[in-house]
């Protein structure tokens, strides 16, 4: 601070100058108060120069913003650290947990935190010696016993789960459950793993011991050349430029059934150019460049009309990744929905139903995943859209 | 024309007919019958002129020179027809896309970027990828909070106000996401290189230095270790950076290629760690914490981490190395013709700058240095472009980075033989394209 900075120099000028006085003649007096005259300027310089250089060391900017107040650090610094630094004071029961789970996350984890339908599985992968051990054996090549890798297999802290469920669940509400509620979801959790009985009662004061039973505890490393910027990295290629060594095998490629897979690609590259998109509704060409005429050029057709807000909602609710309006992507074109459905009274109800709550085994094996975060007034627009025949 | 029939005619809206006289609402019916008739061919999508190269002329020239257009002998729109301008509808086909299947639940999904349609080295933030964890959000910025606490002298807190009144930079760098071309692990998943690479855009990012905000709060270079950047949107997404990063380059920013971040890319404010995974550029930041352990949170304990074929995570693993990709053509594209072509892509490193980058025609047989003939900057996109005359036969072409620490972008089977396959995340191989006898590109894995 420039306060600090003058004190600590300005007695020290001072000092200098104090002896000069009172030990010479009038006449060296005067001689000596015009060179202090001039030493005074040169203090006064030398002050300015202090204080330009702490200039450099104290921003003018120093005080933008405040200090924070107790109870705002308390209202955000929610995070929870491996060492538990951060965990809240409290406790929660497997069976209580039970009960929070089957209210607030059953509809997308299951109810055994098993499900595959909206979120990748949390449960599932372990055994008793994964918790032995502390690495969960089913992370070796071929070894898994659960058909993907769950969460439960990965996470080697126990503070990451709490800290998880305390900030961001339940989805559509985080940050709504108690810390007593937390302690018992995450006990629930570590039931379900089998981490710990039915009867526990996890809290801040037993967590250590439990993060003792992680499985999946001692499965982490720090690779830091892959953290540093000035890292070096772990694969080493060289820049060949003339006859390298290839095999010029096309090792992998797109499957032909999978030509449309991403829509029509013609739809999504520009109108002029070098190049076109390939129209993928059509099989490959199969005459030689130029030997065939090209795609007429197509732009995505706008939205229009009074079905203009419900393409948009289409839009928005990225329908269209699955559904085209006149095609099927992976879930059924909505001419398909509107053909298969033909003359069903309820038609609106039922397609509001599947909207909502998603559904499979209409349209083949690919399920439709829950569409909780529509509004029940969007979700009727939309059904009533597809029921008049998705024009 | 009138003014108020070319407001008439121009806006394609429910016209003002009610103020016009008789005569001239008939007139502003006829010129929009006819506006609508040609809005409406131009709708359907079908271009009247034939305007793809090497077809054979009429006697006389071509209708598109011989039949002056309406836009040539009409009176074209007023100015602010739209007070923020958008592309021209004949470029609907560019837009960001979810690639079908790859995420079930729209909140926490992604969209790519079509880098088969763009020029240069910067992404229109319009088309900037979008990755979100738990929804997006547009917050007000009025009501928008930056703390700083944990090891530092005086916990902080700063208004929208208060951080635009400090100095600033303006800096270019790429984002790419760790999970960019994550479907290319194992064998070839996807036609596109917007959904290969599509993860991956490039801004001029305007703010304040992390360091300045720091130094402001008295930051304790001696305790602290790390950093925990927190957002304010549902997920509350947190990542740890190291300290000396933070201290380094990394920029609280609100600005994007001139104008306000856009709420999908964390307006009013994200925090900007160049040359590391697009999830550690916190959203909605509203929290800074300094620390001295790493925070092992969700998103560095779960995903974002890379499997090891011996069973072992590798955690927080974050720097996105040196990697390219042609873009056109691309997967997907078709070339209209033999002959030449210019073959173009982009190329970055998280390291540092871009040094060179070369392109074979040949499946990695011979190489030739592409040209870089635009701004090289460190931790950024580097546009490149090299000639290539195709004689009609099949070819296949890749492009490899090498950036200023002499790291070579390696192939896939190099990246396999260290990682394996199971990885999902900072896959930055050599990216093939195979283009055919009839002129259609496509994705392809040859080394």
């Amino acid at each position: 601070m420039p306060t600090s900075v003058k004190n600590k120099n300005t007695p020290a000028a001072g000092v200098a100058f104090e002896p000069l006085k009172g030990t010479k003649s009038v006449a060296q007096q005067n001689r000596i108060d015009g060179l202090l005259s001039h030493a005074r300027q040169a203090a006064v310089l030398a002050l300015a120069c202090v204080a330009f250089s702490s200039f450099a060391q104290v921003k003018p900017w120093q005080n933008m913003g405040r200090d924070a107040t107790p109870a705002e650090v308390k209202a955000w610094d929610i995070d929870v650290r491996p060492d538990f630094k951060g965990l809240p004071k409290g406790a929660g029961s497997v069976d209580k947990g039970a009960a929070v789970w089957e209210a607030q996350c059953t509809s997308c984890h299951g109810s055994f935190g098993e499900s595959n339908e909206v979120f990748t599985p949390i449960i599932g992968g372990t055994t008793a010696d994964d918790i032995k051990t502390g690495r969960v054996k089913g992370l070796l090549e071929g070894k898994s016993i659960a058909p993907q890798r769950t969460t439960v297999m990965k996470v080697a802290t126990v503070s990451t789960l709490w800290d998880y469920i305390n900030r961001a669940m339940p989805w559509n509400a985080p940050k709504s459950l108690s810390a007593d509620e937390v302690f018992a979801v995450t006990a629930y959790l570590l039931n379900l793993a089998d981490i710990v009985p039915a009867d526990f009662t996890l809290s801040d004061k037993n967590i250590a011991e439990v993060q003792q039973r992680m499985p999946n505890r001692n499965g982490m490393v720090f690779y830091e050349p892959l953290w540093r910027t000035d890292g070096k990295g772990d694969i080493k290629n060289v820049a060949c430029m003339k006859n390298c060594a290839v095999d010029e095998t096309i090792h992998s490629s797109l499957p032909a059934f999978a030509r449309d897979a991403h829509g029509n690609i013609a739809e999504q590259n520009r109108i002029v150019g070098p190049v076109r998109g390939a129209d993928t509704t059509q099989p490959p060409p199969k005459g030689p460049a130029g030997s065939v005429a090209l795609p007429k050029p197509v732009v995505v057709a706008a939205a229009s009309g009074g079905s203009a807000d419900v393409k948009a909602m289409l839009g928005a609710n990225a329908c269209l990744a699955c559904h085209g309006i006149k095609n099927k992507i992976v879930g059924p074109g909505f001419n398909e929905v509107v053909a298969k459905h033909k003359g069903r009274a309820d038609l609106e109800g039922y397609l509001l139903s599947k909207i909502k709550g998603g559904g499979v085994g209409v349209f083949g094996g690919i399920p439709m995943p829950a569409q909780p975060q529509l509004s029940d007034t969007d979700a009727k627009a939309i059904a009533q859209w597809i029921a008049v025949g998705a024009p | 024309m009138s003014k108020e029939m070319c407001d008439v005619i121009g806006r394609v809206m429910p016209a003002p007919e009610n103020f016009l006289g008789a005569e001239k609402l008939e007139d502003a019916r006829k010129a929009r019958r006819r506006f609508m008739g040609s809005a409406l061919a131009m709708g359907a999508g079908v271009a009247a002129t034939a305007g793809v190269t090497g077809k054979a002329l009429a006697a006389e020239g071509e209708d598109a020179i011989l039949k002056l257009p309406e836009h040539t002998t009409g009176l074209g729109l007023p100015v602010v027809t739209d007070g923020y301008g958008k592309p021209s509808k004949w470029e609907a086909n560019l837009q960001r896309r979810q690639s079908p299947g790859l995420t079930r639940v729209n909140q926490a999904s992604v969209s790519f970027t079509p880098l088969q349609g763009l020029f240069g080295m910067i992404t229109p933030s319009g088309l900037h990828f979008e990755r979100h964890h738990q929804g997006w959000w547009d917050i007000d910025p009025s009501n928008h909070r930056l703390m700083i606490n944990g090891l530092v002298k005086r916990q902080r807190v700063f208004t929208m106000d208060d951080l635009m009144r400090l100095p600033s930079v303006s800096r270019i760098h790429f984002i790419e996401c760790g999970a960019n071309t994550a479907t290319e692990w194992g064998n070839v998943a996807v036609p596109t290189v917007q959904y290969t690479h599509g993860m991956v855009s490039c801004s001029e990012f305007t703010g304040v230095l992390l360091s300045t905000l720091l130094e402001m709060c008295g930051v304790d270079k001696k305790l602290g270790k790390y950093i925990l950047a927190e957002g304010a949107d549902g997920s509350s997404m947190t990542r740890t950076i190291a300290l000396d990063r933070a201290m380094d380059d990394c920029i609280v920013a609100w600005g994007m290629n001139g104008e306000m971040l856009r709420p999908e890319n964390g307006y009013p404010l994200r925090l900007v760690v160049p040359g590391v995974q697009g999830v550690s550029w916190v959203k909605y930041l509203r929290r800074i914490e300094v620390g001295d352990q790493k925070y092992a949170t969700k998103d560095e304990s779960v995903h974002y981490m890379d499997l090891m074929p011996d069973g072992l995570h590798r955690q927080y693993t974050g720097i996105q190395e040196c990697k390219s990709v042609i873009t056109t053509p691309s997967g997907g594209q078709t070339l209209l013709d033999k002959g030449y072509y210019n073959v173009t892509g982009l190329a970055w490193s998280g390291r540092g700058p871009i040094k060179r980058v070369d392109v074979s025609t040949d499946g990695g047989r011979n190489w030739r240095n592409a040209r870089i003939d635009g701004t090289v900057l460190p931790k950024a996109m580097t546009r490149f472009n090299i000639d290539w005359v195709w004689d009609g036969k099949p070819a296949i072409l890749q492009s490899r980075a090498i950036d200023s620490t002499g790291y070579v972008q390696p192939q896939i089977n190099q990246l396999r033989a260290v990682r394996g396959t199971r990885s999902v995340y900072h896959q930055n191989a050599i990216q093939s394209w195979l283009v055919s006898q009839n002129g259609e590109v496509s994705n392809v894995q040859v080394y």
